[in-house]
């Protein structure tokens, strides 16, 4: 890939110009494996990278595969999304919690059948 | 490439709606990406992280030390397990800074494969000792460079593994050695899940002081 890499050569100017000056997307836990929907379809004035997450977002994405498709971090990627979803623009899939500090059994096991039947 | 399919293959089951992750570490050049590629439906991606030594949340003037970010690079895949369980694979670095962004990125994480190149074993005590630190359960997988072989006893002692972690071998450019990790890895998260006393529907305990 060519592309010049996210956040690496990037003055941290442009990133805080790009959230408006956050730098922390508050309580809204957007995991990095959190799947995002958009609900609406970008509107003119919009900021382009909101935008670019509402025609990335028809189908559910990852966070993760957002943050690499708009080439930001994560956890600017992240503020931008608690945007949309602020705004209703959005819907988010959160992982499924756990009760405990380990995975579920049952979760386990589809992760078993899904890998046997790659 | 069959544009077509790749296309149709990137998009996710509109009915995807639990993200579950895998975290593959080891050292420059040990063969993370391939593995991850070897499994993946998609081709693997790259993003990075970014964390300021400030730390996060400070956006007063003090905000300038941000200037000395701290950027870690990591590369994923994605395996669709059924209608709605979806598998994200990381492949991640396991040198020292990485670590300090392990919460952000990778809490929840189901589990961890430590990828091993045994003619550079001591390249991997730091990831063990850091998953053994943050209690994530991981299997050690030594990818075949064709080197001097040696017996899973003198890699076990060179790692200082403990017994009930799995020491798998494989191929990282196989699709069949590389699902093999995953599932040995799954089996054994399984079997710690069982092992566990604690395990039940309760609060995450306190750890001991």
């Amino acid at each position: 890939m060519s592309r010049v890499r996210p956040g690496r050569d990037d003055s941290p100017d442009r990133l805080y110009t790009l959230t408006g000056g956050r730098s922390s997307s508050g309580s809204t836990a957007f995991d990095v494996v959190t799947l995002v929907v958009a609900e609406s379809d970008p509107a003119p004035g919009m900021q382009s990278e909101h935008a670019a997450i509402l025609r990335m977002c028809r189908f559910p994405t990852a966070v993760v595969e957002v943050a690499a498709g708009l080439g930001l971090p994560v956890s600017i990627t992240r503020i931008l999304l608690a945007d949309l979803h602020d705004t209703g623009r959005i819907s988010a899939r959160h992982p499924r919690p756990t009760s405990y500090r380990l995975p579920d059994h049952d979760i386990l096991e589809q992760v078993l059948v899904g890998l046997r039947n790659l | 490439m069959d544009s077509a399919i790749s296309e149709q293959r990137q998009t996710l089951s509109s009915t995807a709606d639990n993200g579950l992750k895998i975290v593959v570490v080891g050292g420059f050049g040990v063969g993370k990406t391939t593995l991850v590629r070897s499994v993946s439906e998609i081709r693997p991606l790259n993003t990075e992280e970014t964390m300021s030594q400030a730390g996060e949340g400070i956006d007063d003037t003090v905000g300038v030390a941000a200037k000395t970010a701290t950027t870690v690079a990591f590369d994923f895949g994605r395996i669709s397990l059924d209608a709605r369980n979806v598998l994200y694979l990381f492949g991640a670095p396991g040198q020292e800074r990485f670590w300090f962004l392990w919460d952000r990125l990778f809490s929840g994480t189901l589990g961890a494969v430590v990828l091993v190149d045994t003619r550079r074993i001591s390249d991997s005590w730091y990831a063990v000792d850091r998953l053994e630190h943050h209690g994530t359960p991981f299997v050690v997988a030594c990818n075949d460079f064709g080197g001097p072989s040696h017996s899973p006893a003198e890699i076990r002692e060179a790692l200082d593994l403990a017994d009930e972690v799995p020491l798998v071998f494989c191929d990282a450019r196989s699709r069949e050695s590389s699902k093999q990790v995953l599932i040995s890895l799954v089996e054994h998260l399984k079997n710690v899940v069982a092992a566990d006393p604690e395990h039940g529907p309760r609060p995450v305990p306190e750890p001991a002081p």
